[in-house]
């Protein structure tokens, strides 16, 4: 192994260590936090009510897409009554929670990261740890437990109207029937498919706003480290929920 | 060590990354006087204030703060030790998502349950101490530079600490609002008997009101004594220092190789 792998798997083992770490003092940090709800709702907010849109729009046009797809598929087997049951399991179990974490990454991981860091370059932190108030527990806690709670709630009203999507293309411009479609689709979903992907958000929920906090919180404190770290976000956010996606799929199988 | 130095730095060495900040520091800073630490850009001096309030250890040495070993305290101590501290940062370092009165008021809703009555009014006396109780609803970017400094100067003093730390409290103020700082600060200082440590390369603002000075330079106390005492002072650096040249024992120029072989290389 050369000088310069030896180097880079040394870093990558100590950022891992780091994030470890930080993790463990979040989650210690958060127990304190709890009791000031009112930070955590302005965060819930923030992460959930302002992505709200961008999660609305990108659920429609995949259960549009959905409907479009799945119809045309089924109808080479002659199987239109199942799109319903396809639609929503499709939905729940995979593109549901995926899609939206890598929504949720884009929209509100980049904004934590970047106004944390800001704060960081501005002396925001360090002016909190001089008047005695510990930034974990005011700043980082309240962010990474509004995104874990926001994330589920997010994932769920994608799903809602992924569905109506595909029921729109499906039902009322496809043709299929009414009645059919939803019968299939509640007789076909079971529990099991709900809880796989209630799961899988809350496990991306918690990986990207942890993601999103420490690369803020650790964030060289000038433009183009802030900048770095909000690139990285994005990137380490996509990169672990399709991993984390497998890792899960194949646990509940 | 003077029988009063609420803080007292005891031969401190710091090095970052193997290049040595401080070899040796002695400061002390005495009980109700302000106490001025000067040096160029780069002696450390910012580095110091964060040795003093905990944020790094010194890698030898004591730094003592109210007779406790900084280098010693749990993080709950450490804290308690803090809330006994103000400390004014060179760019105010507000909070940016809360307006003025939030600001001045962020200290008291964090480290105590007064009723919200008496929150306003602490926060209005002290807004109204450095003359902005009429700016009290805006938020921190409408404000000026010297208006953000005042509102953390507000905001340092919300919990009538016992120690005030300033960190370059002068630098890029227009002549009104540096005047308006500079009595501030010795009538804090006068008023509240409150002991000041104030880091500077503003020679004749902080002699104006300091009652004991210390210059350092490459990690270490030059000399030290009232600003008359450095005023006499023959030694090289404080008179290159106070009269500004760039000739003396402290160097302008970075090091580099000589100027005629670098122009005349060959361009990399």
């Amino acid at each position: 192994m050369s000088a310069a792998s030896k180097t880079g798997v040394m870093e990558a083992v100590r950022k891992t260590g780091v994030t470890g770490l930080f993790f463990v003092r979040l989650l210690g940090a958060c127990i304190p936090a709890l009791a000031r709800p009112k930070l955590i709702i302005a965060q819930i907010y923030n992460a959930g009510a302002r992505s709200l849109i961008i999660i609305m729009l990108s659920g429609l046009f995949t259960g549009m897409v959905l409907g479009l797809q799945g119809y045309e598929l089924l109808n080479r087997f002659g199987a239109t009554e199942a799109l319903g049951t396809a639609a929503a399991l499709a939905l729940l179990k995979e593109l549901g929670p995926v899609l939206t974490s890598l929504l949720f990454a884009g929209r509100a991981g980049t904004a934590l990261t970047s106004e944390i860091g800001l704060m960081r370059a501005t002396d925001q932190l360090t002016a909190m740890e001089v008047m005695a108030v510990d930034p974990l527990r005011y700043v980082a806690a309240p962010r990474f437990l509004g995104g874990l709670i926001a994330m589920p709630l997010l994932t769920a009203i994608f799903n809602g109207i992924g569905l109506f999507g595909a029921q729109l293309v499906g039902v009322q411009m496809l043709g299929v029937d009414h009645g059919t479609f939803w019968s299939q689709t509640q007789s076909a979903v079971a529990l099991k498919d709900v809880t796989e992907g209630i799961v899988k958000s809350v496990v991306f929920g918690a990986v990207v706003s942890l993601i999103a906090v420490n690369e803020g919180y650790h964030a060289d404190p000038t433009a183009e480290g802030v900048g770095l770290a909000t690139t990285r976000t994005v990137v380490a956010s996509s990169v672990m929920t399709l991993l984390l996606d497998y890792v899960l799929t194949a646990a509940f199988m | 060590m003077p029988d009063d130095a609420v803080i007292d730095v005891r031969g401190v060495h710091y090095a970052v990354d193997g290049r040595p900040i401080f070899s040796g520091l002695d400061i002390a800073a005495r009980r109700g006087l302000i106490t001025a630490v000067m040096g160029p850009s780069g002696t450390g001096k910012t580095t110091l204030l964060r040795l003093i309030t905990g944020q790094i250890y010194a890698d030898r040495g004591v730094v003592s703060v109210f007779g406790r070993d900084v280098g010693t305290l749990g993080s709950r101590e450490l804290y308690a030790t803090r809330q006994r501290m103000g400390m004014l940062f060179q760019n105010g370092a507000l909070l940016t998502d809360i307006d003025v009165f939030e600001n001045v008021a962020f200290p008291v809703r964090q480290h105590t349950d007064l009723p919200e009555p008496l929150i306003r009014t602490l926060v209005l006396t002290k807004l109204e101490a450095v003359g902005l109780r009429g700016a009290a609803h805006l938020m921190p970017g409408e404000l000026s530079g010297g208006m953000a400094r005042r509102v953390a100067l507000a905001r340092a003093i919300v919990m009538d600490p016992e120690v005030l730390i300033y960190d370059e409290p002068f630098v890029g103020l227009d002549p009104i609002s540096l005047g308006v700082i500079l009595r501030l600060i010795k009538q804090m200082n006068d008023a509240l008997k409150i002991t000041s440590i104030v880091v500077s390369h503003d020679v004749h603002e902080i002699a104006s009101i300091a009652d004991y000075s210390y210059l350092l330079s490459e990690g270490r106390v030059v000399d030290s004594g009232t600003p008359a005492e450095l005023a006499r002072s023959d030694s090289p650096t404080v008179r290159q220092f106070m009269t500004g040249g760039a000739e003396g024992p402290v160097r302008f120029h970075y090091p580099a190789k000589d100027y005629a072989a670098e122009l005349l290389e060959s361009p990399r």
